[in-house]
């Protein structure tokens, strides 16, 4: 470990033992858009979305896998990935005591990766996490989005990917813009496995995530309202002095655009991604007796083949010949 | 062509460490020099038969960033530069070098047909950053420099990356994922432009010089960090003092280095392209399954994961 990092990875471990993950429990919270008040459980029984005007409130990685993953099963991978301070960054705090206070809140790092089930096929889940840092990509997000890539086309797994993010890690500097490409990289090796990448862009995808893997899905959804964009409302305002419309880059707006596939309802998303991945299930594997069976067979054909070899061989000679038919010659063999 | 210097980080040169750090802010300055050579000055010097193309043949011409076709060293090649403009005008007319989805698209265009001849792809880059514009968002910006990325990774000809000037955000990265990737001496690469980084770290576009030291985009950094493969030098006052002498320095390098890369077979080629953006970031942890990564960040010996 770099001697510059000054936090102690096993009073992490500890605290994180004894902290909540955020947004699940507490006191109620009020609908920002129609004002409805809800308790913290009856949000949570709703996917966190509005009853009355279905506003999606921000949905942390942990209970965004809970909504998505068969009975709410699933299991993390690589949880032990945790930034480094290559820059030994300093802003209005140094970078270190930023990654300490995101830790505090329970969350590990802006993407978390698990192996899971939905509608009964298995697949890899990469869940981006705005509350840790803003969701934004650094080493580790890239880091930990390559490994997943790697182990679904390993093993054939659809990658699910849901991004929440304000774009590269500041704080990681140019280590971070590259990540952009190193996601790219990840993207192209399922590409070569013959493996689904379905992206489900949440509230906001903005920068370099919006402009690296979260824009080449092979199908693309978005939650409702979701800012997608990759440069946010107020830097486009600030520099070319146009007055934006309160829908600029929606996910309404991107839909128009072409630039996503569908606008989806979160409490419909699970459904929507089982479907998705139904359709784009291989042909079943051969269960391990159909396979034997085959093999059998396999073998008696080759002994019957064979047996038929010299005959056959004489019939190959005079191919061309009076009698000259080979190819229904081989054909007959196998059948024989 | 002879190297007049040796280039900073290739064999036999020396390895750039802090103590190498120059005053960042004079760095930015000079990178972005008004009188800097741009990536035409260049073409003009280095292949003065160049067809330039224009348009992405789905919605218009980016004149922010060039493409085009030129013969060096006895062969074909393929550019693609920011292109900032020299008087207020054309500046304008360039949108200062900040190139739109149609701009990426016209690039991957001229990737296509570098595939298509044989021809190896050179790419210039000196820009503050994608354009930022509602239209630009809805032609689909983030999606445009994506598939760039995309595309030169699938590339079968040799590339490389030169930062000529000013390197940030995903607006350089677009045309920047090439088998090689270096940086002139006076140039920065960065995540955003101190001003932007000022503006959102600080919450005060006036401490860009701050952020600037904060974020230490010079070629000497980059280097330490494995961003760029190697550092070539400039005119001794900087480039904008001498266009002929800096296409010169930098020719040393581009020809030999192309010459290099076309002895790999395309297959390898891909694939070390993919491994070395791959293998860029710094992070604490356990290691792979396989035992095979370090614990501590990744690169190649030149510590990426500080020191």
């Amino acid at each position: 470990m770099p001697p510059h990092i000054h936090i102690s990875v096993d009073r992490l471990r500890r605290r994180r033992q004894t902290t909540q993950p955020p947004a699940s429990g507490g006191e109620g919270r009020a609908c920002p858009e129609c004002g409805t008040h809800f308790r913290a459980e009856e949000l949570a029984r709703n996917s966190r979305v509005c009853t009355s005007c279905d506003y999606h409130f921000p949905l942390s990685a942990h209970p965004r896998l809970d909504h998505l993953a068969d009975d709410g099963t699933w299991t993390e991978l690589w949880p032990e990935l945790r930034p480094a301070d290559p820059l030994r960054f300093v802003d209005l705090e140094p970078y270190p005591d930023r990654v300490e206070r995101a830790e505090r809140s329970g969350l590990r790092e802006a993407i978390v990766i698990a192996s899971m089930r939905i509608g009964g096929i298995a697949c890899l889940a990469a869940v981006m996490d705005f509350g840790y840092l803003g969701g934004s990509m650094g080493a580790v997000v890239g880091e930990k989005l390559t490994r997943a890539a790697d182990r679904a086309a390993e093993r054939a797994l659809p990658l699910i990917v849901v991004t929440a993010s304000g774009g590269a890690r500041m704080q990681e500097g140019v280590l971070a813009l590259m990540q952009m490409a190193k996601t790219i990289v990840a993207v192209e090796e399922l590409r070569a496995a013959r493996v689904p990448l379905i992206v489900v862009l949440a509230h906001p995808t903005t920068g370099g995530v919006w402009a690296s893997f979260a824009s080449v899905g092979d199908v693309t959804y978005a939650e409702p309202r979701a800012l997608i964009a990759f440069s946010g409302p107020r830097v486009i305002e600030q520099t070319t002095r146009e007055k934006l419309p309160e829908t600029f880059g929606r996910a309404e707006a991107q839909l128009a655009h072409g630039q996503v596939d569908a606008v989806v309802d979160r409490r419909e998303l699970p459904d929507r991604l089982a479907r998705v991945l139904g359709i784009l299930r291989r042909p079943a594997e051969p269960e391990p007796g159909a396979a034997a069976t085959w093999a059998r067979e396999g073998r008696q054909r080759a002994a019957r083949a064979a047996q038929a070899l010299p005959a056959l061989s004489k019939r190959l000679v005079g191919r061309g010949g009076p009698n000259g038919d080979a190819e229904s010659t081989v054909h007959e063999g196998e059948d024989g | 062509m002879s190297d007049r210097r040796g280039f900073l980080g290739l064999r036999g040169g020396r390895a750039a460490d802090e103590a190498d750090e120059p005053d960042v802010w004079r760095v930015i300055q000079l990178a972005r020099h008004q009188d800097r050579p741009y990536p035409l000055d260049y073409i003009e010097r280095l292949m003065p038969e160049f067809e330039e193309i224009h348009g992405d043949r789905l919605f218009s011409d980016d004149p922010a960033l060039v493409a085009g076709i030129g013969r060096y060293h006895d062969r074909p090649v393929a550019v693609i530069g920011h292109q900032k403009g020299r008087d207020t005008r054309e500046r304008t007319a360039r949108n200062f070098g900040m190139a739109g989805p149609e701009g990426y698209r016209k690039a991957m265009r001229l990737m296509d047909l570098a595939d298509k001849l044989d021809m190896d792809l050179v790419t210039l880059i000196d820009t503050p950053g994608a354009y930022p514009g509602a239209s630009a968002e809805e032609r689909g910006q983030g999606g445009a420099i994506a598939r760039s990325m995309q595309r030169m990774l699938r590339l079968t000809v040799p590339s490389v990356a030169v930062v000529i000037g000013e390197g940030s955000s995903g607006g350089a990265l677009g045309i920047g994922v090439a088998d090689r990737v270096v940086m002139l001496e006076n140039t920065t690469y960065s995540v955003i432009s101190p001003e932007g980084g000022a503006a959102i770290l600080w919450r005060d576009a006036a401490r860009s010089r701050d952020a600037a030291a904060a974020f230490r985009p010079t070629a000497a950094s980059c280097y330490r960090w494995g961003i760029v493969d190697a550092v070539v030098p400039e005119p001794p006052e900087g480039a904008h003092h001498d266009y002929d002498e800096a296409a010169r320095l930098l020719d040393g390098y581009l020809e030999r280095t192309l010459r290099e890369l076309r002895r790999q077979p395309p297959d390898q080629r891909r694939r070390l392209r993919r491994e070395r953006f791959r293998r860029i970031g710094a992070y604490r942890g356990a290691p792979t399954e396989d035992g095979s990564a370090p614990a501590v960040g990744s690169g190649d010996g030149r510590s990426p994961g500080g020191e």
